[in-house]
This record gives structure tokens, sequence and C-alpha cells, in this order.
């Protein structure tokens, strides 16, 4: 029998209509695919009974001609969704025990649209990092190896991009602050989506920055993503950013034609001492697009250089006010100390529930937001903020869409960067500009680097304009071709 | 600019209602100094004339009617407080 693991969700969901296979055979292939999977530790809880139970209502509703386009599809949670009854921690200690009592509305939407959850997806910390390596569940493995030395799954997303990668799920989903759905996907050769800011509505998802905080896909195609995207976004009343839009049909964006259409390759992207196989993949993708029948123009975003440094005064503030929640008081851990009073039990228990990297970014944030330094800092920072959005809005009077390389490097090995918070920051260095800028953006796997990890382009979008941004990333995947998957080693070393 | 002593670091914790052990407060500023150094280059960025953003995507905030529309959840609400009594949150005593 074919392993129903590698299916692409488009493939699953038309094999599906036809009766060709089953909601619950597909859903007991990823349920024992995850049981598989544990060496990896992207999945922090497992939910197959739940699976199942969707799996055959999913069954009934495809039998009855009521199908969705994720109807049966086994999918991933990251841990920041609130699901009903069932873990909901964002990977952190302070959250310990906490179920919610609510749904988030981007899995509400999955539901509605019959598919099946195989659990909660490991990650950074209250989605702070880029390797995984800052969960209170511990670090996340890559499918793919430096040979047989492990690698990092990128971060905060990891355990969504690895499980995808991995044939665990077949979808999942992820939030991008400043790449944290962009950065993983191009360390796994998988295709992450980040919409447009207000796309998705944020409730139910655990806050980090408010302003930037989006959530996305990461699938193993274009198509995969067009289908699971357009299940998850939409207005929502409970998400006073949540956009009053229509959600157009971002698969039939896909007709392989982008002839004429104006690429923008910005000369401020090209970073001194960027591995030379980065360069050259930016090359091959703008020689692909190309060739498809685009016209290449040279743009520049002046401020590119700054957002990085604008985003850690941002991003910081946000979570300091974001994280001032996590008191001990209402859920999660408490931790009183000796009879400690009240104040006791505060600082107590935020000593003892947040991690090294969150308590940073707060202190960062208390600084930069406190009496004396908010003009210097924050202020300043919103109005660079302000000069960022207005380099892309200028581009984009002259291009359609924006290629860029995704990530500085491939995935590095644990360890090789955590001791330098600046060294891991400028791993966003790419997808940064973007997030600051609210605009959709993609990761598309183009390639591999000289040890056979995957690489991956970013393509950025006009705001709400997601179908452009499908519809390059659907002619680049084609003209990229197949690529290497990743070896199954954990399942052989059973 | 920035020089953030063992002081400041101190000041900001408790801000922050974050205990940090004493021997902690030295290499904390370190990394502080570290990432602020670093995020003060924005100074040269000519910003004069320009206005902080607000919203990053041009929508406006809706109005809606000031109406109750959910509520007589206070069991769901409690449900996940490490200490309730009497239908309420419970915290050490605060008054002696």
């Amino acid at each position: 029998m074919t392993d129903l693991t590698k299916l692409k969700i488009a493939e699953a969901r038309d094999l599906l209509a036809k009766g060709d296979i089953t909601a619950r055979e597909l859903t007991e292939a990823h349920i024992s695919a995850v049981d598989g999977f544990d060496d990896l530790n992207a999945f922090i809880v497992k939910t197959p009974e739940t699976a199942l139970e969707q799996a055959d209502a999913a069954d009934a509703r495809i039998q009855a001609g009521e199908a969705k386009g994720m109807t049966g599809i086994p999918v991933g949670i990251k841990d920041l969704f609130a699901t009903k009854g069932v873990h909901t921690q964002a990977c952190s200690h302070i959250l310990d025990g906490f179920k919610p009592e609510y749904e988030s509305t981007v899995t509400q939407n999955l539901w509605d649209d019959g598919a099946v959850m195989l659990g909660k997806l490991n990650m950074d910390e209250f989605a702070m990092g880029s390797s995984n390596e800052n969960s209170y569940y511990g670090p996340v493995k890559n499918p793919w190896r430096r040979g047989t030395t492990d690698t990092v799954p990128g971060g905060s997303s990891g355990g969504s991009v690895a499980s995808v990668a991995g044939f665990a799920a077949m979808g999942a989903t992820a939030s991008d602050t400043g790449g944290s759905i962009r950065q993983p996907a191009s360390f796994t050769g998988t295709f992450g989506f980040k919409p447009t800011y207000g796309r998705c509505s944020r409730y139910g998802m655990v806050a980090f920055a408010s302003s930037l905080d989006q959530a996305g896909t990461v699938t193993r195609s274009v198509r995969d993503g067009a289908i699971m995207l357009e299940s998850i976004a939409g207005f929502d009343a409970k998400d006073s950013t949540s956009a009053d839009l229509a959600v157009p049909n971002f698969e039939a964006a896909l007709t392989g034609d982008i002839r004429g259409m104006k690429i923008g390759i910005p000369k401020e992207y090209h970073l001194e001492g960027m591995p030379a196989e980065i360069e050259a993949l930016w090359e091959k993708g703008k020689n692909l697009l190309k060739d498809a029948g685009a016209e290449i123009i040279d743009i520049s975003l002046p401020h590119t250089k700054y957002a990085l440094p604008t985003y850690y005064i941002v991003a910081p503030a946000e979570a300091s006010s974001n994280l001032a929640r996590y008191d001990g008081v209402r859920y999660g851990l408490r931790e009183t100390g000796n009879n400690g009073s009240l104040d006791d039990m505060y600082y107590n228990t935020r000593a003892a529930g947040f991690g090294d990297e969150v308590k940073r970014r707060i202190l960062i944030g208390t600084y930069v937001l406190s009496a004396g330094y908010y003009d210097a800092y924050y202020l300043k920072a919103q109005k660079v903020r302000q000069l960022i959005s207005n380099d892309f809005k200028a581009a984009f009077e002259k291009v359609d869409v924006i290629l860029t390389p995704t990530a500085p490097s491939a995935a590095f090995a644990p360890g090789e960067k955590s001791d330098d918070p600046l060294a891991m920051y400028l791993n966003d260095v790419f997808t940064v500009p973007a997030s600051l800028a609210g605009l959709p953006g993609a990761n598309v796997p183009a390639g591999v680097d000289k040890n056979g990890l995957p690489l991956g382009l970013q393509i950025l979008g006009k705001a709400w304009d997601e179908e452009t941004v499908f519809k390059v990333s659907g002619v680049l995947e084609d003209a990229v071709g197949s690529l290497a998957e990743p070896e199954l080693w954990w399942r052989s070393a059973k | 600019m920035s020089n953030i002593d063992t002081k400041t670091v101190a000041k900001i914790a408790r801000l922050s209602r974050i205990k940090v052990a004493d021997d902690k407060l030295e290499p904390l500023a370190g990394e502080l100094n570290n990432i602020l150094g670093w995020v003060e280059q924005l100074e040269e960025v000519n910003t004069d004339n320009v206005e902080p953003m607000s919203s990053v995507v041009d929508v406006k905030l809706r109005w809606r009617a000031d109406q109750v529309t959910d509520g007589n959840k206070q069991e769901s609400v409690l449900k996940n407080a490490p200490n309730s009594e009497y239908g309420f949150f419970a915290v050490p005593k605060v008054i002696e």
C-alpha cells in the first residue's frame, strides 16, 4: 500500500472525494506517523481520539457531498492557538496546566471545515526565538540533518515545520511575528505562508507582539498552502484588527501565468558576508522567474538595515505589556514562596515561569517604555517603522512582488548560536522588514546547500494581495522542480 | 546613550515583577547593553517630520454598540485559576 503520509493536501482531497481513501485511513496513517516521530519532539501533546472522531465526521460529510478543502485532512496546531480543553501554553512554564475554555478562531475555522487535529506542536516559548531551542518542552529536531549531525528546525514555529517536513502532519498552523513561519520553513524545505496583518483573526492566539503577530500555514506545496489559508482566514468580530474583507479563492490564483509581471530585487538584501550559495540561489530564482516571462526590476528599500533594530524595540515593548498578564492569579503557574506576600507571588511566579529569552525581552521592553526612554527608543522605532513601510509602498508602485532569500543561512546545529542573542536575531534579517510593514510573504523551497540542507526564497507582496504571492510562488515551485526529501531516519531508528 | 548598570537592571526587573538573583544582575546588564547598543544605530536615521506608525495596515478601528454580548461564565472564568474561593480568584493576604 502507498504511504498515505506522503500525500499532499490537494492530492488527499481529490482521493477522498473520489472515495479511493477514507479520512479514517488517512488519519490512522498519520497517528502512527506522529507516534514514530517522538525522537524529534515536535508534538508536545497528541490527540488521537479527537482525531479519529473528527475523521469519522469528515467521512460522513464527504459521503453527504458537503466536503470543503480541508475536510478529513490531519493537521498539527502550534501550541499558541487556544484549543478548548487541550493543553495551550505557547510552550511556556508560566501557563502550566492551562486548558482554555474557548477555541481560537483560526482553529475553529479548521474544525468547521472538517479538518482533523493530530496534536499540539512545539515552539519557542511565546514565539520568541529562531531555532526552537527556547521551548520549556525542549528543542525540536529538524528532519534534515547535516550528515548525521542534528540541525535546528528554525523558529519559532519549529514543531510546525518539522511535523510537515517529516510527513507526520499534512499541514500545520503557525504564527509569524518577525519571521517565525518563513525562516523555519526555509530551514526545512517547506512552504510557509504569512498573510497580510489582519487577514486571519488573532482571537485565541497567545499574544507576543500584537501589532506584528499574524497566523499562517506550513504545508508541503504552494497549492496546499492556498487551500489551508483559505480555511483559516476571514473576518472575525472578536479581533478588533481583523479586516472585514472577503477571502479570495487563493487556489484559483495558481494560474501558472506570470508573463509580464514585475519582480523587484532589493539591492539592500545583498548582505556582506552572506554565503555564496545564498547569492547563487537568489540568482537562480531570478532567472527562473525571468524564463517564465516575468520582468526583473532592481529596486531599493533604503531603510532595510534598520528593520532588525526597530523590531527589537517594538516587539519587546509590546511583549512586556502583553506578558504582564501572567501574574499567577488567574491561570497557569503560581509560586508563592514561603508565606510570601502578593508581591512576592508576582516576583516568584514570573521568575520561575519565564525562560531566559522571554525575561530578556520583557526587561528590554520595560526599559524602552520606561519614563525618560520612551521617546528615544519606542517613539523613534515607530517612526523608523513608518519609513520602512513607506519604502515598501514606493517599491510596490513599480513592482508586483519582491524576491529575496528567506534566511541568511541554512539550518545550523543546536547550540551554535544560542549563546549570542544578537547572532540569533540576525536569522530574521530578511523576514522582519515585511513583518514591520504587515505585508504577506512566503517561503518557497528552492534548493539545497553543499551539505544537502534546504534553502528557500522569499516572495513578498502588497497588502491584501496574497493571490499574487501564491501565483508567483506556484510558478517558482514548478520551475525549481522536485527537490530531495529528508531521509526518514527517525522511522528506521525504531 | 545606553549604559545600563546593575542598579538599572534591578530597577527594570522590579518594574517587570521578575525576581532576579544578585549574581545575575551583572551578566544581564552586559547582555542588555549589547542589545541596546546595537539598536541605537537608529539614531542615525533622520525622522524629522515622520509620524510614528500607529496602524500597520490602512484599516480603521471599527465602532460597535456598547452592549453586553457575553457573560455569566463564572465557572469557566475560574476554571484555570491556581486558587479560587467563593467564586473569586484567591491570592495571598494583602491586608494585615
